[in-house]
């Protein structure tokens, strides 16, 4: 067989495209900046593969749409930044309860409130923690190239059937808006069991989806079974470790940071500083052991993001005791060049 | 010796939880005839919603999918894009309905989904203890206005049934009772309608019922089934205000 091809590909599209490749048959969205490539690229191409595209009255019921076709066992998406993604937390906060696959892509801007459609990493906790009411947890899956886009987006559906769970797409609009020539390759997406699809009950008893449990009982062990779920899920846990074998100091960061920053610890190796990366793909199930192994060899960190501090909170509930935490947080409105982020290495190296 | 009269078989054979008086029986008996009628027991789907209603799954022998509040014209959506053949329908409350769901009611009948709303209006928020609901009546004392609801302090309250008739997507819309057997015979032809109006693929279709509540509104149940056809239909008349296989589809009163 030859050789993929390569494409030049804008990052919303790849986004877009890994979905088509991985079986999405449905996505429900409403425009927002800067993910708007991914309804448009979506509106005229899943009708190609027999899929169906709608663009809904708000990211509520975008996601509650979401929420539907998934019941039914499909392949489905939505996608939004920030402020929209606040709005379809309350659907998420349901398809976590009531099990229901699903992908969810926030293609993240800055924020509070409006904020900006600068990029930004101010989502990192909602998307970690949860990000609606009670006690559940999403995968979040952090490209930090086109490439990975097309790559993890793929992975999502897989990832959302198998554990039957929201699966999140954490980017941001640096990873959205830029092109880089990808590797479409061909995906073969695994199949699960769905004898819980909701399909009407033809010869077989009627069954439900939800998540209220009102029984005595019923609701702790709903919730215990979900957090063993969430257990489970350390077996997709996914990292990236660069130069750290003789490194004296390993900078922590996802995403697009990590991208930047990849090239600044180029040039503080050339200044001859022992730097090395660690970069969490997953960012729940967090990589904690990895980062635990690599924190008894190495004992300097140096968390870097694009928000006051989120993920470093992570970083230090998974080191050694022993290991120095160092953080630089840069709030939105702009995006530090890779001399920056060197500058900033060589105060803390 | 001849059955004359049993249980559908859309209705799991255990004992509602409604309160004495509630019309949530009659119609979810109607719902579950018109299902069997058209023997789509097997290939119905319902979104489901939360109020008194939020327990569909506990009566209806159909695949049930819980709906956040207000949001089951958008699940309904997502399923029958997904499933185009099967026969889907939501459980609406007026507080679900015509307060927190009235864009996602709006717009999927804008859209034209093939699905059919079932909205059951009792002019209360009946599972929260009898709050001030979008179709509350004028005059109507509630917990959360205390003092009858005045149009200068609390608004107008919602007509659903007219509201969904504009829509260009809709098919059918129509208000019915349950308080009399003869206003319970008609909504069993307007149910059978609005099912064969998402059958034949026409558009999406909504039926509104006017139910009691006697419980919120601290009447015997004879009494709130009297303001049902008095004061509630006097305010919500009863009649198809849409239906798109009769001429013109003017409405009738």
């Amino acid at each position: 067989m030859s050789s993929p091809k390569m494409e030049l590909v804008n990052g919303n599209e790849a986004i877009a495209r890994g979905a088509i490749a991985a079986g999405c048959k449905f996505y429900f969205g409403y425009p927002i900046t800067p993910q708007n490539e991914i309804p448009e690229y979506l509106s005229k191409h899943l009708p190609e593969v027999g899929g169906t595209f709608i663009q809904a009255e708000s990211e509520i019921a975008s996601v509650n749409m979401l929420l539907g076709a998934g019941a039914t066992g499909a392949r489905a998406m939505t996608s939004s930044s920030s402020p929209g993604i606040s709005l379809k937390q309350e659907g998420i906060s349901y398809l976590a309860g009531s099990e229901i696959p699903g992908v969810i892509v926030n293609m993240s801007r800055s924020g509070p409130g409006l904020g900006g459609i600068s990029p930004s990493q101010g989502d990192y906790f909602q998307a970690t923690r949860g990000g609606g009411h009670g006690d559940y947890r999403t995968l979040v899956l952090a490209p930090f190239s086109v490439q990975e886009n097309y790559d993890l987006t793929a992975l999502a559906f897989d990832l959302a059937d198998k554990y039957r769970n929201p699966v999140v797409i954490l980017a941001d609009a640096l990873l959205g808006q830029m092109k880089e020539p990808i590797i479409l390759r061909p995906v073969t997406p695994q199949s699960f069991d769905k004898s819980w699809a909701l399909t009407g009950a033809k010869g077989r008893p009627p069954q439900f989806l939800k998540s209220l449990y009102l029984n005595e009982g019923d609701l702790t062990r709903h919730n215990w079974k979900l957090f063993q779920k969430y257990q489970q899920m350390k077996a997709e846990i996914r990292f990236e470790t660069d130069l750290t074998d003789d490194a004296r100091m390993v900078v922590v960061a996802f995403g697009s940071v990590a991208r930047i920053i990849k090239t600044s610890i180029r040039m503080a190796r050339e200044e001859g500083m022992q730097v090395g990366l660690f970069r969490p793909i997953t960012l729940f199930p967090y990589p904690e052991e990895a980062l635990f192994r690599l924190s008894q060899k190495v004992d300097h960190f140096f968390v870097v993001e694009l928000n006051t501090g989120q993920m470093v909170e992570d970083v230090k509930l998974s080191v050694d005791k022993g290991a120095r935490v160092d953080f630089y947080g840069r709030p939105p409105g702009s995006i530090p060049t890779p001399d920056d982020l060197l500058e900033e290495i060589r105060k803390v190296y | 010796m001849k059955q004359v009269f049993k249980r559908p078989a859309t209705l799991k054979d255990v004992p509602f939880h409604f309160c004495p008086g509630c019309h949530h029986g009659l119609i979810h008996r109607l719902v579950a005839e018109a299902i069997d009628a058209y023997d789509l027991r097997e290939k119905t789907i319902c979104a489901a919603s939360v109020g008194c209603s939020v327990f569909m799954y506990d009566y209806f022998a159909v695949d049930v999918c819980e709906s956040p509040h207000g949001r089951a014209a958008a699940v309904a959506t997502g399923i029958k894009r997904a499933l185009p053949d099967r026969f889907v329908f939501t459980y609406q409350g007026d507080g679900d309905l015509a307060a927190l769901g009235i864009a996602e009611g709006i717009h999927a009948a804008h859209r034209g989904e093939k699905f059919t709303i079932i909205f059951v209006n009792n002019a209360v928020y009946g599972m929260t203890g009898g709050q001030m609901a979008p179709t509350t009546l004028l005059g109507q004392t509630t917990t959360t206005s205390p003092f009858g609801r005045e149009p200068q302090r609390e608004g107008y309250p919602f007509r659903m049934a007219e509201l969904m008739a504009l829509a260009a997507g809709t098919a059918f819309s129509a208000r019915v009772a349950v308080n009399n057997p003869k206003n319970l015979m008609q909504a069993k032809k307007v149910l059978k309608r609005a099912f064969e109006a998402q059958l034949n693929g026409e558009g999406f279709s909504f039926v509104e019922f006017l139910s009691s509540c006697p419980t919120n509104w601290k009447m015997s149940p004879e009494q709130a089934n009297r303001r049902v056809g008095e004061e509630m239909a006097r305010q919500f008349p009863l009649g198809i205000y849409k239906d798109i296989s009769s001429e013109g589809g003017r409405p009738e009163r």
